[in-house]
């Protein structure tokens, strides 16, 4: 159906999900309470978007994938992904979309990689030719082939992920939505990952939607950040625009001719001292070139440098519940 | 072809990618076929024909259900439990299968493997070392069939109780339970034909008796004709029943859905 081809990829509205727990009220009587894990979220993702959903843990990043996913149902709201209703059509949902959940594997514990992934040809259906084709291609491009008869279980978790990332393309899916895949990865591994995910969003132009603490996975396959905190979509934009707008400090790095004690102009004083260099916080609404010029004339300068926020210190201010971290971007209205 | 039966070929090859684990139990299994026995032994010596059973039948039904201890996994427990303990669930939820079918080829895999490669042992050393009863060709078909149905109905028992996962937080007590009526009530502690009258007649109509019991009996030549229709009927009717009660927890499961861990 055209209409739904068009259409965004995945589009959410006013999305609450809440859990109701059981527990102890003083005595023997038991108390219920209603908790929403995501609470009113709306945000639409288009095709070919490569976007990162991000939030601290228990804030309801999990929750949303698995509704999305049709595993869980919606407590109210509209979902759609893929132009369907995930909890109603969730087997043809299934079809459409791959889904890798880092701490989880998909793969057949003791038996060789080859084999889950053969089973995933079954399991969707795939024609043989297509599937034959299409794991030559993800056997060269994730670097396979040395470990794609080694039972699962003997498999590095670099290994482990690289056939569950294998295992979640086979059926080449519109969307892939991944959950923290290079969680606990080494370096290269990651790399690795980071490389793969890269080049089939824009070679392919599959969408995929990615939940993970890794600011090296954000910064370097994001355009744009989805944040959620406490169950609430946060800030929905690009990563730059976070990054310029959010109102965070910056750092001045001072080396003086010589050690000297910490240096103090007006309200801004050092934070830290070691030897002849000094670290001073500068609040956004000072003026920084003013400040290194009054300090120039008092000091003997011998280097210099200005620290902008990076976006782990703007996401640590943000997941703190810091709001003055926000000022002009765009967080999302409650 | 669907992707069940190769859920079932990937369960069955899953539990015998250990065969030197398979035989350790065997053996053990084996070892303690030869302490029932004995026990069994004295026991129909002081009551001859007790139940209608004679010390071969009763030595041929001990070694039998060793044999069967793994085919229908009398002990209890499955994978699917740990899942929903710990979240992996998650990835079964995800599939374009039903959760129960999915499990149920996958544990029908698992029993098949466990039949080939742990029930020779004791069978065999039953055989050798005690009187002993074989079935002839169409006897064995039978036995085959009812293996078959009271793998079922273990599994949609089994299937049931990891379901209770997703409203207890703790399997233990649950588990406790069930392995007391599994072993009580399947004949694995003692055969079913030598229970009081009253508790006897109770004990082979509850599903457990579906397990080895009823296998037992067709293996032994004492349900035959009519008999061993009512027989594969009763194993059949309780899968059906069991199965169904599965389905219908698996929804309810679905619609108060909690995935621990994330």
């Amino acid at each position: 159906m055209p209409a739904i081809e068009d259409g965004p990829m995945i589009e959410a509205r006013d999305v609450v999900k809440s859990f109701t727990v059981r527990g102890r009220a003083g005595g023997r009587r038991r108390a219920r309470t209603t908790l929403r894990a995501v609470d009113g979220v709306s945000f639409t993702v288009g095709r070919g978007e490569f976007v990162g959903y991000l939030g601290p843990n228990g804030a309801g990043k999990s929750t949303t994938i698995k509704m999305l996913t049709g595993i869980l149902t919606a407590t109210s709201g509209g979902l759609r992904v893929c132009g369907l209703d995930p909890s109603r059509r969730r087997t043809a949902l299934a079809r459409r979309i791959g889904v890798v959940f880092g701490q989880r594997t998909t793969l057949w514990w003791d038996l060789p990689l080859r084999d889950s992934l053969t089973l995933v040809r079954r399991l969707y259906r795939v024609d043989a030719a297509a599937h034959r084709a299409r794991l030559a291609e993800l056997t060269a491009l994730l670097e396979l082939e040395p470990f794609l008869h080694t039972p699962v279980r003997q498999l590095s978790l670099g290994q482990r992920m690289r056939g569950d990332l294998a295992a979640a393309l086979l059926h080449d899916p519109e969307l892939l939505v991944l959950d923290e895949p290079t969680i606990g990865l080494d370096v290269v591994s990651k790399t690795t990952v980071r490389d793969f995910l890269e080049r089939i969003n824009r070679e392919r132009g599959t969408t995929i939607l990615l939940t993970t603490h890794d600011l090296g996975d954000i910064e370097r396959l994001c355009r744009r950040v989805m944040i959620i905190d406490r169950g609430r979509l946060a800030y929905d934009g690009g990563l730059d625009e976070l990054r310029r707008t959010v109102d965070a400090d910056r750092t001045l790095v001072v080396e003086l001719a010589a050690p000297a004690p910490p240096i103090a102009l007006g309200e801004i004083t050092a934070e830290r001292v070691e030897g002849a260099r000094q670290w001073l916080r500068i609040p956004r609404e000072e003026n920084a070139a003013a400040l290194v010029a009054a300090l120039a004339e008092r000091h003997e300068i011998r280097d210099i440098a200005l620290r902008e926020a990076g976006i782990e210190e703007v996401l640590a201010g943000l997941y703190r519940g810091d709001h003055a971290y926000w000022c002009s971007g765009r967080p999302v209205a409650p | 072809m669907g992707v069940l039966p190769w859920v079932w070929w990937y369960g069955l090859r899953r539990h015998a990618a250990y065969p030197l684990g398979s035989l350790a139990e065997s053996l053990t299994n084996t070892a303690f076929g030869f302490v029932r026995a004995y026990v069994l032994l004295a026991l129909w010596h002081a009551r001859p024909a007790l139940g209608g059973y004679d010390a071969a039948d009763a030595v041929t039904f001990c070694f039998l259900t060793q044999a069967l201890i793994g085919p229908v996994q009398i002990f209890g427990g499955m994978d699917l439990t740990e899942r929903i303990r710990n979240g992996d669930v998650a990835i079964d939820l995800h599939r374009p299968v039903g959760l129960q079918g999915w499990w149920l080829a996958e544990d029908l895999g698992r029993a098949t493997g466990s039949l080939l490669l742990r029930a020779g042992p004791p069978l065999a050393a039953g055989a050798l070392l005690f009187p002993f009863h074989w079935p002839g060709p169409a006897g064995l078909a039978a036995f085959a069939a009812a293996v078959a149905l009271g793998a079922l109905v273990s599994f949609a028992l089994r299937y049931l109780v990891a379901l209770g996962m997703f409203w207890l937080h703790d399997d233990r007590g649950l588990n406790a339970v069930t392995l007391v009526m599994s072993l009580f009530f399947s004949g694995m502690i003692l055969p079913l034909v030598v229970f009081p009258r009253r508790l006897g007649d109770i004990a082979l109509l509850l599903p457990w008796a579906a397990q080895l019991q009823v296998p037992a009996d067709v293996f032994l030549g004492h349900r035959t004709g009519a008999g061993l229709l009512g027989a594969l009927a009763f194993q059949a009717g309780w899968a059906a029943v069991l199965l169904a009660a599965g389905w219908l927890l698996t929804r309810a499961a679905r619609r108060k859905l909690v995935i621990h861990g994330g």
